[in-house]
């Protein structure tokens, strides 16, 4: 009976990576195709083979700038989010106080709201402060939907935890930094790669603030890909092949934390 | 209720080379229809790894497990009719405690009168049936404990109930409560109860027999006044009693004995093995005596603690220190003078190679 | 959040002041500025004219804002109805552990990582008869099938899109819930004779709710938002078929170059998802209650 069970289950998960894959592999194959292959012809995988797009991307300094740009405000913007977030997702979880709810509650508003409403103001803001086009703006601009976020999941999977867990802490003498570091974050540490992932992803991927609040210094990936829609029509090789690399990050992300949300956790201490 | 016969062993690998690879070396032992056991031991002992094969939640890599003659081996824990309390409780969040306990039997197909009835007997054998129509999710943990517990016995033919560290989580003002509990329905279901724990208080308060396990051996089956008085091993006799064994270095030579290289006076009539030995004797018993007595040796007093009902000396015998237990109205020696405790009685214990031999 | 057995405890203040700065930093300021603009007529940085609510109502006014409000709507539904079950078979199909598990892992998230553009530039292409693998494929099989002509077959992209963009999401949330379940459970399960689909109703899923209930916000709140995936695969169209609030918004915003009106609008939007969301909360927060008693000791 587990065995028509598994099939099943298997089936489904091949058809699903399937249905998953097969976009990206037809932008792969289209990043090693030529402009010209691309619109005149179809097929499966490129008739001639060429690397050109990607050589493009990595000797272009506007390209490969992007990147690197992409990824320290990212960077900046995970580490403090996940960092403030985790105090007060504990907060959250174990006491009340005063405006709990309600402070909670605003906080999940500040990811319900479209980014286009708070872009002149940041763009004004972000002006008077000096600090435009410069990856900590950024990075400080993401921290509006990404903190509520990390919160949120946290505090989730904090009140997963017994509380008995903290008491016997206590009653055992560590003092609550100890506590914090050695006991409950690795309790919690799905939560803490699920959240790390979901605010380098969102972060990642933002067009709107990231373009608005840059020009050429910090200018990430993402705006840089805006571009490719010139006089002669869409570069669509160049921007298949820009594509392609913007997955690479992530997925190497995704690999790292993969531990945290696949190994899931043990209840309790042994 | 059944009789639990294992003969096994349990390697981690499949081709187990030494005994490092094993987590449950060779062992066969029999449990009683009816009686209560507890496997005693320290984390990783293996006592997890013998209560998940007797439940059939693993199979051991070589051996078999039967219940009653039969061989149960790779039975699963429905077939055996096994029921098993965890570390926390575990009951489904979801349903009242009285869906809760209802839960196996529904499983099985048996009638709703029938049910309703086994689930009102078993609310009020563990007085909850003024709880049974609150949602389980609300309770404290002692009481989803006992609904863990219920759901284990709700089955009018469960084999035995297997217990793995069940009062972890519980209060320590609350765990006497559910010991006292676990020994009325023992009482009265005569129930097979196999009971897994590292407190040696609970293990040998709530079984008839215990088994002592280390490292994946059993060392020890025996009630908790074997397990007191004649240790079988040396692990046993350190682990056993608060604080555990007192262990020196002893050599036997023609009848006469050294103990931590100090000659010892022979009682009459006392007999020692030969050979290199370690002398075992418990505080309780290490008595202080008259200075040159039989069977004793020299002692410095190092500390002197008063726990209340008792005393408790340590004692620096030849540069090692051994604990003494005194009773709370005796007159103690000061710290630093020279006293002589009596090493060689009836409960005194030998051991070659950590194995009592006489 | 769960309110059972919480001690009150006022300092946890101090554990939540950096959450409360950054975000008032983002947030507060910001938005106290579009609150300024949205009530103001700017006919020049030097001529501003205080006109009250004027541009909320004639905001209110607009049917064509209805529409966008209605098909906005219809888009939200239909995207949760198919991915939050969706999500959650695939959680439950995942390897456990292993290197399997690392691998499934990486290829399901691979599709949240593309920047929102991309994703519709990705099935711009994809969909194309011409030069798209999706497109080719459905006319070779006699479907006449095309995204930019027909509006249902736009529809149906923009949600098959959004579906294979964003069903991840709710599957790793989903996923990580199912991880953290301690193996005990499916082990007294097993000796209480329960079946798979018990396991599922009486286990999986309550364990779930809360990772189910961000899953469904999340999904909820960014669908209702969605602007750029829409916007670069169909352009809203054929005519308003996939015009969503967002777009809509920025089209008469950046049309008419107008701060007030769009000041205005960008309030009431915030208001409608802020009012959604907040009915939503709720609701689950009762379905969490009901299973959930305070207990009395």
């Amino acid at each position: 009976m587990t065995e028509q069970r598994f099939h099943k289950r298997s089936i489904f998960l091949a058809a699903y990576i399937l249905f998953a894959l097969l976009p990206i592999y037809w932008m792969v194959n289209m990043s090693f195709k030529t402009n010209e292959e691309i619109l005149s012809s179809f097929s499966l995988w490129p008739q001639h083979f060429t690397w050109a797009n990607y050589v493009t991307i990595f000797t272009d300094p506007s390209w490969y700038s992007g990147y690197i740009n992409s990824l320290i405000y990212v960077g900046i913007n995970t580490v403090i989010s996940v960092s403030v977030a985790l105090p007060a997702a504990y907060a959250f979880s174990r006491y009340r106080f005063l405006g709990d709810k309600h402070i909670f509650f605003w906080l999940l508003t500040n990811r319900m709201t479209p980014p286009a409403v708070f872009l002149l103001p940041f763009f004004q803001l972000y002006t008077t402060l000096g600090l435009m086009d410069t990856h900590i703006a950024v990075a400080m601009a993401h921290l509006l939907f990404n903190v509520p976020l990390a919160v949120w999941i946290l505090e989730g999977f904090m009140s997963g935890i017994p509380r008995e867990i903290d008491e016997t802490a206590y009653i055992d003498g560590y003092s609550f930094p100890r506590f914090f570091v050695q006991i409950f974050l690795p309790l919690i540490k799905a939560g803490v790669g699920v959240a790390a992932f979901f605010c380098f992803m969102f972060s990642w991927v933002e067009l709107l603030l990231a373009r608005t609040l840059t020009s050429v210094n910090a200018k990430p990936i993402v705006a840089t890909m805006t571009r490719t829609v010139s006089a002669s029509g869409m570069d669509w090789a160049t921007l298949a092949a820009a594509g392609v690399l913007t997955i690479v990050p992530g997925a190497i992300v995704i690999w790292f934390v993969r531990n945290y949300i696949a190994k899931g956790f043990a209840m309790g201490r042994v | 209720m059944a009789r639990i016969e294992l003969d096994l062993a349990h390697a981690y690998k499949p081709d187990p080379k030494s005994d490092a690879d094993y987590a449950l070396l060779p062992l066969k032992m029999t449990f009683r229809d009816g009686g209560a056991y507890a496997l005693l031991g320290p984390s990783g002992c293996g006592k997890t790894t013998m209560l998940n094969i007797m439940s059939g939640l693993v199979v051991p890599s070589q051996g078999s497990v039967k219940f009653d003659e039969r061989d149960v081996t790779r039975s699963s824990p429905q077939d055996r009719n096994i029921a098993q309390v965890f570390q926390f409780p575990v009951i489904y969040d979801t349903m009242t405690v009285a869906e809760n306990l209802a839960f196996p039997l529904k499983n099985r197909g048996v009638p709703a009168e029938q049910i309703r009835q086994r689930v009102g007997q078993i609310a009020e054998m563990l007085e909850m049936s003024h709880q049974l129509d609150m949602r389980a999710a609300g309770l404290s943990a002692d009481q989803k404990q006992k609904i863990s517990l219920g759901r284990g016995l709700v089955r009018s033919d469960v084999s035995a109930v297997l217990f793995d560290e069940p009062l972890t989580v519980i209060d320590p003002h609350l765990k006497w409560q559910l010991r006292r509990k676990l020994k009325q329905i023992h009482h009265e279901l005569k129930l097979t109860l196999i009971y897994v724990t590292h407190d040696q208080v609970e293990a040998l308060t709530f079984a008839d027999e215990v088994v002592v396990m280390t490292r994946g051996k059993a060392v020890q089956v025996g009630s908790a006044d074997a397990l007191f008085e004649r240790p079988a091993h040396t692990f046993v006799g350190h682990f056993i009693g608060s604080p555990g064994m007192n262990f020196l270095s002893a050599q036997g030579e023609n009848g006469q004995l050294r103990v931590q290289s100090l000659e010892v006076a022979m009682p009459d009539g006392v007999s020692v093995p030969e050979g290199e030995l370690k002398l075992g004797i418990r505080p309780e018993y290490l008595g202080m005596t008259q200075p040159h007595a039989a069977g004793s040796v020299p002692a410095q007093v190092r500390q002197v603690q008063d726990i209340g009902t008792y005393q408790l000396l340590t004692c620096d015998v030849a540069g090692v220190l051994v604990k003494v237990r005194l009773a709370a109205d005796m007159p103690v020696p000061p710290v630093g003078s020279q006293v002589w405790l009596r090493v060689l009685g009836q409960h005194t214990c030998f051991y070659r190679n950590e194995e009592l031999v006489a | 959040m769960s309110t059972i057995q919480k001690p009150v405890n006022q300092k946890a203040w101090w554990l939540v002041l950096p959450v409360l700065l950054c975000v008032a930093f983002s947030a507060i300021l910001p938005l106290m500025t579009v609150v300024n603009y949205s009530v103001q007529d700017i006919i020049s940085p030097e001529r501003r004219v205080f006109v009250g609510t004027e541009w909320f109502a004639s905001v209110m006014r607009d049917t064509e804002l209805h529409g966008a409000l209605w098909r906005q709507l219809q888009f939200s539904l239909a995207v949760l109805a198919v991915e939050i079950p969706l999500g959650i078979a695939l959680a439950l199909s995942m390897p456990a552990q292993g290197w399997k598990a690392s691998a499934v892992l990486v290829v399901v998230a691979l599709s949240l990582l593309i920047p929102w553009n991309v994703v519709g530039t990705i099935w711009q292409i994809y969909g194309r008869a011409d030069i798209g693998l999706l497109g080719h494929t459905l006319q070779a099989l006699g479907f006449d099938y095309s995204y930019t002509g027909d509006p249902l077959h736009a529809w149906i992209t923009v949600l098959v899109m959004d579906v294979w963009h964003w069903t991840p999401l709710v599957a790793l949330l989903a996923y990580a819930g199912l991880r953290s379940i301690p193996d005990a459970y499916y082990q007294a399960a097993r000796i209480d004779g329960a079946s798979k689909l018990a396991v599922f109703r009486y286990i999986q899923l309550p364990k779930m709710r809360d990772v189910l209930m961000i899953a469904v916000l999340l999904r909820f709140m960014d669908s209702f938002m969605i602007y750029t995936e829409p916007f670069v695969l169909t352009g809203g169209g054929p005519g308003t078929a996939t015009t969503f609030l967002s777009q809509y918004l920025t089209q008469k915003a950046v049309g008419q170059f107008d701060l007030g009106p769009a000041a205005a609008f960008s309030l009431i939007y915030f208001l409608i998802i802020l009012l959604l969301c907040f009915v939503l909360y709720n609701w689950m927060q009762s379905l969490g209650a009901a299973t959930k008693e305070p207990t009395h000791d």
